[in-house]
């Protein structure tokens, strides 16, 4: 909503404030004022002048040389203009002005002849173009006739005003007029407030001889009236009221269509005009819209409608679009003379409906949807035919014809001083409240410290005690609410269990060495099921895809949060940020129907990915690329600090590197998998090598136990046995550390493999692997012969089961 | 005799005097205070000595033993501090070479100003809860007060997977899920962060994915004073004791009274500049007393209970803390943008 201080100011007396100050209060009282835009600041010098002569220049044909007289002085402009003439009242920049983009009038020779000054057309002053009226957008602007000689030509044209942008929240529909914007304004400053009156002086000859108002059903029309005027004579409106419009962004066309928009915007009141003659009926009947039946609106667009949307016609055929448009058929043009003018109430939804379906959002349909105030429908029709009669040379017939099934009564609401410091934190006084309603215009019965507070019909927002509350505060000013800690019982806050676990992961990986990623949880259908897990497939019948999506791009949800890193990783490396090493903590969505009824389950993952350089080439040593047994590194660290025994077995996968690939186990379960993402697969990303994980956060976190006992401090020493074996090359480490420790006893406590060696002294097709053993008794020293009977017992389990020799 | 012992010791001092190595020293050591050294032997032929003479040839054999021994120990000391400090020489590197990286992590931005958000909250006693980023249309809309048809829910600005089903356009339902949880018995003081999700094109200020913290406080007798002086605490730790705050009356359906918080513009000091589009203030979050509908539709009574409800966009805090330009950087994971967030 725009709001023209000039207009404003017809209602209420504001010369005391800046327009600044203005908004600042009408901001922290409930609207957000979100600009102050001045029609034309720059424009300085620009006075009222006649054209006393006006011939053709002697050396151009297209130039005119006028003599202007400015009243102190005769000024010999050079206009280019085809519509100037003498005898015209003109806006005349002397030589001095400044006109907007800095233009500075000088005094200037034009094909030899002196021109001291310009003579000025609308656009020139700084009027937006599209706003400029249609006859005077080809030329210099022209004043009335009895417009003074001399005057400063800026407050004429409305020049010097400001405009406040409001930026109305939805339950703020009574802001959308100008008397609402008063009542509010008034309220803030505590200031009386001018209403307009409606006095109509009306003919003998009777409205209901013309026309008569049927309406099918009065829940979606529950007020129709309508006006007759005749011997209208279509003109230009007057020049204020054409620069109020231009001020609010309406571009003024004629008077009747200017005085329906400026009371659509002055009581927030839409109101229709049609051409009595073309409506070619003594009947309005208002009803839903049949299926199929079609309408030309006044933007010439052909409408199909149907039953969901209400139409005004003539008994026959639709001529206007309820409360959103009306039709070409009926439009008032300059040949019209009898105006049937209509002001009705139509039902927000229905409006709704075609002003959506039609994407038709006007000024008119943006105040139906919002609700208006029904006790100002009759009165706004009675305002336009007082400015009908004045302004258009109307004869306003007597009566009006109506359809009247509007509730005006005002909601009770009660509230007490009490409850409202209650909630408040206050401790307003109860003359205090009944103060702030005054200002409000809200009329009320006090007893003792109760109010049974009357609702004006304007404020449609304020239907319960909660919103009254609101009203005090905002009136009392919410800056002058105190500031108060909570004085419930106090709390211990803090993070579950799991969000503490959840953290320490994170900074487990952060403190690993990798970064960690944010990444959309939308991917393409064909990016969504790519590299999740197996335990997540297994589950998954289909992806979950939006039933709208917005971009084919960003259409389903994702099965893992590796493709969406990947693409992160392809980002960078394009940027030459060749050495990644990211983590992301995150949800994935697994629905275990094909035709989604219920919500998807969501998993926490932990996700990895890794390229590039691990150890940078510096100079004492040599870069180390991102190899497997880094991200395997990386995941085990993780896995001690939880306490969690997790295996490690060959898998392979599709897109992963069938010789590179690990799943997960943790008590007999999948957790998840690591590894090389298949070349192929990293071409498409334009990757290079590059190493991905993909934990199941979620049961991790439910099989972490917090140790619950102190584990004591050996006591007695630790041996350590060295074992370097041959086997065959297809014998896994793993296997070999799993029979080392099943075979050894309790005494083993570690197992760690220290060297792994193929080649010369060796057969082909052998390996050796070289393991330490680390025995511990906690409850006495080892004697030599329990370590050395457990370790035979090892080697003999090694030959059986693994065919392992001792290498020699 | 006595004449031997003295010139004996005064060579000797003069060796040990000449000594330039540690290997010297030992010579000299070996030579004169040895077992078969000149020293021993005059003390051995003290037999042939009378009386009288032996104690007085004795103590001065054993004076010159102790003065030779003496010198030899304070000469090896000085030898030896020198020998440490050529061997240190040796030793020197060149200090202002680099070190060796250390290869850490951190976390995403996001996570940062959540984390710091959650902890100062946690501080005033709130829990920390979350919830599913797929709701139903019931928990994200209709138990706020949104009911079918309300104009703030189009189909347009939501992700709906079906018509029942949607991405959570705000932490909001978390809210309800808790209240519906506690069965209106008990105080509710929680906040909610997470993912949301909005139908909004990616640009420079909005992205279909955000992130979003809800915060709700249920007890008896909660004061719309309460909420501002949470508020004011939340504004001063996160920007600044020297941010001012301001409150102004808006409008959410899922509270009433409502309001908008801003800040005063750090970039201006609340004279006006571009960043605050020459308001002095920045507007960083909603809130509001809870609407009587949400706590009855969560089964709280609203003549018993009531309370505040404030929500906030940890992008836009960032946004406005760090000076990041454009709200694409969040989610596109460009390295250089991760690494400058990793500091302390």
């Amino acid at each position: 909503m725009f709001v023209s201080l000039n207009w404003l100011k017809n209602y209420i007396d504001l010369d005391q404030l800046s327009p600044e100050e203005l908004a600042d209060k009408i901001t922290k009282t409930g609207i957000e004022v979100e600009g102050i835009e001045y029609i034309a600041e720059k424009n300085s010098n620009v006075v009222v002048g006649l054209v006393e002569s006006c011939e053709k220049h002697p050396n151009a044909d297209k130039l005119n040389l006028c003599q202007v007289n400015v009243g102190d002085e005769t000024l010999q402009i050079i206009c280019g203009a085809q519509n100037v003439a003498a005898g015209q009242k003109v806006a005349v920049a002397k030589p001095g002005a400044v006109l907007p983009g800095n233009f500075k009038i000088k005094k200037a020779k034009l094909r030899g002849t002196e021109s001291n000054g310009m003579i000025c057309a609308l656009q020139e002053l700084g009027i937006e173009e599209k706003f400029v009226p249609k006859d005077v957008a080809d030329g210099i602007f022209v004043f009335p006739e009895d417009t003074e000689i001399g005057v400063d030509a800026l407050p004429l044209l409305n020049l010097d005003d400001a405009i406040l942008e409001l930026g109305l929240t939805p339950n703020r529909a009574d802001a959308m007029s100008m008397l609402g914007v008063a009542y509010e304004v008034a309220a803030i400053l505590d200031l009386p407030l001018r209403l307009p009156r409606e006095d109509v002086h009306m003919v003998e000859e009777e409205a209901k001889d013309y026309i008569d108002v049927e309406v099918e059903d009065t829940t979606l029309n529950p007020y129709y009236g309508a006006f007759v005027i005749k011997d209208i004579k279509l003109a230009p409106s007057p020049l204020w009221m054409r620069n109020y419009l231009i001020a609010a962004g309406i571009r003024p066309i004629n008077n009747v269509v200017d005085i329906t928009n400026y009371v659509l915007l002055e009581y927030g009141q839409p109101l229709h005009a049609f051409d009595y003659d073309k409506f070619d009926s003594e009947k309005v009947v208002v009803r839903r819209a049949k299926e199929n039946e079609k309408i030309v609106t006044l933007d010439d667009q052909t409408r199909v409608l149907s039953p969901d949307y209400l139409v005004i016609t003539n008994g026959k055929e639709p001529m206007a679009l309820a409360g959103v448009m009306g039709g070409k058929d009926s439009e008032v043009d300059e040949n019209t003379t009898t105006v049937l003018l209509e002001a009705a109430y139509f039902d927000p939804a229905i409006v709704r409906n075609a002003s959506k379906d039609f994407n038709l959002r006007s000024e008119s349909s943006s105040r139906f949807e919002k609700g208006i105030d029904p006790e100002r429908v009759k009165r706004a029709g009675l305002r336009a035919c007082q400015l009908l009669e004045k302004y258009a040379h109307g004869k306003i017939l007597s009566g009006i014809v109506n359809v009247d099934g509007l509730d005006l009564t005002e909601k009770k609401v009660e509230i007490s001083t009490s409850k409202i410091n209650n909630r408040l934190g206050t401790q307003i006084s109860t003359e205090e409240i009944g103060n702030i309603l005054r200002k409000l215009h809200f009329s009320y019965e006090n007893n003792d410290e109760v109010f049974e507070v009357s609702v004006p019909t304007r404020r449609q927002d304020i239907v319960i005690f909660e919103d009254m509350v609101e009203e005090v505060a905002r009136i009392y000013g919410y800056d002058n609410l105190p500031y108060t800690l909570p004085q419930g019982d106090a709390q211990a806050g803090g993070l579950t269990k799991q969000q503490e676990l959840k953290r320490f992961v994170k900074n487990y990986f952060e403190s690993a060495g990798l970064s960690e990623t944010i990444t959309y949880s939308l991917t393409s259908k064909e990016k969504a099921p790519l590299l999740a897990s197996d335990e997540i497939l297994q589950d998954a019948k289909e992806t979950v895809s939006l039933a709208m999506p917005m971009s084919e791009e960003h259409s389903t949800l994702r099965l893992s949060i590796l493709p969406e890193m990947l693409s992160s990783a392809s980002y960078n490396l394009a940027r030459k940020q060749t050495d990644i090493a990211n983590y992301e903590v995150g949800t994935v969505f697994v629905s275990k129907e094909e035709t989604i009824t219920e919500q998807p389950s969501e998993r926490l993952r932990a996700t990895g990915l890794l390229t590039g350089d691990w150890v940078t080439h510096e100079w004492q040593e040599e870069k180390k690329a991102v190899d497997f047994y880094v991200v395997k590194g990386i995941l085990t660290g993780l896995f001690e600090k939880l306490s969690l025994a997790v295996s490690y077995k060959p898998v392979k996968k599709e897109n992963m590197h069938p010789g590179r690939t690990a799943k997960l186990y943790l008590n007999d379960r999948e957790i998840g998998f690591l590894g090389q993402i298949h070349p192929q697969l990293a071409k498409d990303f334009n990757l290079k090598e590059t190493y991905v994980f993909d934990l199941d956060l979620d049961y991790l976190m439910d099989q972490y136990e917090e140790i619950p006992n102190f584990d004591r401090i050996p006591r007695f020493p630790t041996v350590t046995r060295d074992m370097a074996l041959v086997v065959k090359e297809d014998v896994l480490a793993g296997q070999i550390i799993d029979t080392i420790t099943k075979a050894g006893g309790e005494l083993v406590k570690d197992v760690h493999v220290f060297d792994v060696y193929q080649g010369e002294h060796l057969e082909k097709g052998e390996k050796s692997i070289a393991c330490s053993i680390l025995y511990l008794d906690p409850e006495r020293t080892l004697k030599d012969e329990d370590v050395e009977a457990s370790y035979q017992a090892i080697l003999s389990r090694l030959q059986e089961d693994l065919d392992a020799k001792l290498r020699s | 005799m006595k004449e031997k012992l003295q010139e004996l010791e005064k060579e000797a001092l003069l060796k040990v005097n000449e000594a330039k190595e540690l290997k010297d020293l030992q010579e000299v050591r070996v030579a004169y205070l040895g077992k078969k050294g000149p020293i021993t032997e005059v003390l051995r032929g003290m037999g042939k000595l009378s009386k009288e003479e032996r104690p007085v040839i004795g103590e001065l054999a054993n004076k010159v033993r102790e003065n030779i021994a003496n010198e030899l120990d304070g000469k090896k000391s000085t030898l030896e501090a020198i020998e440490l400090e050529k061997q240190l020489e040796n030793e020197t590197i060149d200090v202002t070479l680099p070190g060796r990286p250390v290869q850490i992590g951190g976390p995403h931005l996001l996570t940062s100003i959540v984390g710091e958000i959650e902890d100062l909250f946690i501080g005033m006693g709130f829990e920390v809860r979350e919830g599913p980023e797929v709701e139903t249309d019931y928990y994200n809309f209709e138990a706020l007060n949104l009911p079918k048809g309300h104009p703030a829910r189009d189909m347009q600005d939501s992700f709906y997977i079906t018509e029942d089903i949607l991405l959570r356009t705000h932490t909001s339902p978390v809210q309800a899920r808790t209240m519906g949880e506690y069965n209106g018995e008990k105080p509710v003081k929680m906040i909610c962060p997470g993912k949301v999700y909005r139908r909004d094109t990616d640009d420079a200020t909005h992205s279909h994915q955000f992130t979003q913290i809800e915060g709700l406080y249920v007890d008896k007798d909660v004061r719309m004073s309460d909420l501002k002086g949470v508020l004011n605490r939340f504004a001063k730790e996160m920007f600044g004791e020297d941010r001012e705050i301001r409150l102004r009356p808006s409008f959410f359906p899922f509270t009433e009274p409502s309001v908008e918080m801003d800040i005063s513009c750090k970039v201006c000091n609340g004279k006006g500049c571009s960043v605050c589009k020459k308001t002095g203030w920045i507007e960083i979050l909603g809130g509001g007393m809870v609407h009587p509908r949400v706590l009855e539709m969560a089964g709280y009574d609203p003549d018993v209970y009531n309370g505040f409800a404030f929500g906030m966009g940890p992008e836009r805090i960032a946004m406005l803390k760090y000076g990041v330009d454009d709200i694409r950087h969040f989610y596109i994971n460009d390295n250089r943008f991760l690494k400058q967030y990793h500091k302390a």
